[in-house]
């Protein structure tokens, strides 16, 4: 895993940086728009230094103001630009989801005009952030047509995902989990690359699947090294929406065991509709039930001790290989 | 000049109108009342589905808004504003077709009554959720300025949509940026049946001043002067002098909806309201010029009557349709632009 590399290495957030400076490097359609990004360079430094190099008509800092922020993008993309939105948190897209769900995700199939933005969701819990800075707001928009949704959980995808998301056609909500932000390193190319909105196979298994996204990736790989004995594979959806349906299906087929794990609150999390997904289409090939493991209902608690009892942890995705290995 | 019904305003020549931009301006309020009156009567008669809305009594504001603006300016229009889409050249038979749901109507069946907009000609459909296009408006005159492009962008809303919270984050960060937009308030009076003393305290055109912005206010009945008023708005636009939010003082006529009586709207405000006709006070000035008003009416009339032969007689959407064209394919295709029929721009 890259975490472990020692090669020149880009962090997470160094990798979303440098896509955001390359795709405006290529095309002057593209510009930011959030709140601090400019002169501080966001709350988490990931358009530091753009303002030097764009300027302010290009890097524009904004007033506190997440429907106007949204909206005003899908403004500047209908009449030609490709504009990215930073929310300082994700859990402040609350504020602007009337746009994404009601103007923008249902601009192209009431009108015929397409809504290319990028809305950027630095999101996730781990660090004592409390209730209003550890969200995982994806399942909101998974249930909203019209909106893609993707969750990268290494630098290399953090960078070539963001880079497809601006040359999208369509409004893309892009989940960067901040608990990856300086953690995660890797190798990632130069310049301009796209990485395709499909599932990637982390690990090689066929005893058993692990499916997961953003920061849980990493959890899950933790787990599952921690049972060398078994043949655990690990399946990184990057893209849930749209899902990769046949990577998941195939390894189901392959497996025949499934853990899904979900840092979001359980119920409605992707997680709930990929298991709907197998039990549809694949559960003739299932050899135990499917086991789920995500935040149970529950706002995400400040103090460390109550954080870590809610968050889907290393020992609990563990504990769900071990039971479903002796099934 | 004559001593037009209604307001002093219009008693000088208008400066920068011809004869034929006033004789135009009346064939689209015409045109607005009877497109609306035809769709209320196939709605009636059960060939319209889901509800209607119309403008009446309200033509003057977005016909006159709209006339002022150049083929390149799009405009978001609202639910009494059908003379905008017609002023930037949808054809009276796509928007009855639209109404009637089919295939080849602006929206392809995809949406009903007044939500609609033909991107071609430079206007983006509403949203039902109020006044959500505001941003959408300020996102559009935001990249004007920042390519250096001589184009605004309007918003219309009524008074209700000024109670949300979208509304401030528009009139704020618009003026912050000192982008070329143009906000227009329909002062209808009534929002569903919640009269405007109940919607703020304080005209919101007053509110104009703490953002920093002009506000202007215009007998939103008197077609000339929403035309001036929103003609100075977009040359202030288009000088780099930002924003201005322009209040038009109208009345709606009829119920929110076709479904609604307005029994809570008392009929001496109706009657106050009948005297101030737009489309009265248009072809009284007109007529006094000479103008054959009837002859105008006529010809509007006939061609309603063909646009919905034409609309009737066009198909219904294909049921698999249903399901496609969620997401965008291919290389988007940008806001177009619509027609600019004021002679300022030949
Ligand atoms: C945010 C929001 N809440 C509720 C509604 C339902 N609704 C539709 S039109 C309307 C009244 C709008 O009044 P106003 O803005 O004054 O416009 P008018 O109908 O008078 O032209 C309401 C409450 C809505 N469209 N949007």
């Amino acid at each position: 895993m890259e975490r472990l590399s020692l090669m020149p290495q880009l962090t997470y957030l160094e990798a979303i940086s440098d896509a955001l400076r390359v795709a405006m490097r290529e095309d002057e359609r593209v510009i930011l728009l959030g709140e601090d990004i400019g002169e501080h360079g966001g709350a988490f430094k990931v358009t530091d230094g753009l303002l030097a190099e764009f300027g302010a008509e290009r890097v524009i800092d904004t007033p506190i103001c997440e429907e106007a922020i949204v909206g005003s993008a899908v403004g500047a993309a209908i009449v030609g630009m490709r504009p990215v939105c930073e929310m300082q948190f994700a859990d402040f897209v609350a504020c602007a989801f009337d746009q994404i769900a009601n103007v923008a995700g249902k601009l192209h199939y009431r009108l015929g005009l397409a809504a290319p933005i990028v809305v950027r969701l630095p999101s996730g819990g781990g660090f004592s952030g409390g209730p209003y800075h550890s969200q995982n707001p994806e399942a909101w928009f998974l249930h909203s047509p019209g909106l893609k949704v993707l969750a990268p959980s290494s630098a290399e995808d953090a960078k070539g995902l963001l880079l497809a998301a601006i040359a999208d056609p369509n409004p893309v909500l892009f989940l960067e989990h901040k608990n990856l932000y300086r953690r995660v390193r890797g190798e990632v190319p130069d310049g301009s690359y796209a990485t395709p909105f499909a599932a990637r196979t982390v690990r090689e298994g066929d005893e058993l699947v692990v499916i997961a996204y953003g920061a849980m990736v990493h959890t899950a790989l933790e787990a599952i090294e921690q049972l060398p004995d078994a043949s655990i594979r690990l399946l990184d959806l990057r893209s849930l929406a749209p899902l990769d349906e046949d990577a998941i299906l195939a390894a189901v087929r392959d497996c025949s065991k499934v853990v899904i794990v979900d840092e979001a609150n359980y119920t409605c999390a992707l997680g709930a509709q990929v298991s709907s997904l197998i039990a549809e289409r694949a559960f003739e090939y299932l050899e135990a039930p499917i086991v789920r493991v995500a935040t149970p209902d529950v706002p995400i608690p400040f103090a460390p001790v109550l954080e870590r009892a809610v968050l889907p942890s290393v020992e609990r995705i563990r504990g769900a290989c071990d039971e479903l290995l002796a099934y | 000049m004559p001593s037009p019904a209604g307001g002093a305003a219009a008693a000088a020549a208008p400066l920068h109108l011809e004869q034929s931009d006033r004789v135009a301006l009346l064939r689209f309020m015409l045109l607005h009342r009877a497109v609306e009156d035809r769709g209320a009567s196939l709605y009636k008669q059960g060939k319209v589905p889901g509800s209607f809305y119309d403008g009446r009594g309200q033509e003057a504001t977005c016909v006159g808004a709209t006339f002022a603006l150049a083929a390149a300016d799009p405009v978001c229009p609202l639910i009494r504003d059908l003379g905008a889409h017609l002023v930037k050249g949808t054809p009276p038979r796509d928007v009855l077709a639209h109404y009637l749901g089919r295939a080849d109507g602006v929206s392809h069946g995809r949406e009903g009554n007044v939500h609609f907009g033909d991107a071609a000609h430079g206007v983006v459909g509403m949203v039902s959720m109020l006044p959500d296009m505001m941003v959408v408006a300020v996102g559009m005159a935001l990249a004007f300025k920042l390519r250096g492009e001589q184009r605004c962008a309007t918003s219309f809303f009524g008074d209700g949509a000024t109670s949300v919270g979208d509304w401030h984050e528009a009139m704020n960060f618009a003026a912050v940026m000192q982008v070329p937009a143009i906000f227009i308030l329909e002062h209808n009076n009534y929002a569903y049946s919640t009269p405007s003393a109940r919607q703020f305290l304080v005209d919101p055109v007053e509110r104009a001043a703490a953002y920093g912005i002009p506000g202007v206010s215009v007998d939103g009945n008197d077609v000339e002067a929403v035309f001036e008023v929103v003609r100075e708005a977009r040359e202030r636009a288009l000088s780099g002098a930002g924003p201005t939010l322009v209040s038009a003082q109208t009345m709606r006529m009829h119920g929110h909806g076709l479904h609604d009586d307005a029994r809570y709207v008392p009929p001496e405000q109706l009657a106050e309201w009948t005297l101030r006709d737009p489309i009265e006070l248009q072809s009284k000035r007109l007529a006094a010029l000479g103008v054959d008003v009837d002859a105008l009416a006529a010809d509007v009339k006939a061609e309603v009557d063909k646009a919905t032969e034409e609309a009737l007689a066009m198909a219904l959407p294909d049921p698999a349709s249903a399901t496609t064209g969620v997401f965008c394919l291919g290389e988007p295709i940008p806001v177009g632009s619509g027609d600019a029929p004021w002679s300022g721009f030949r």
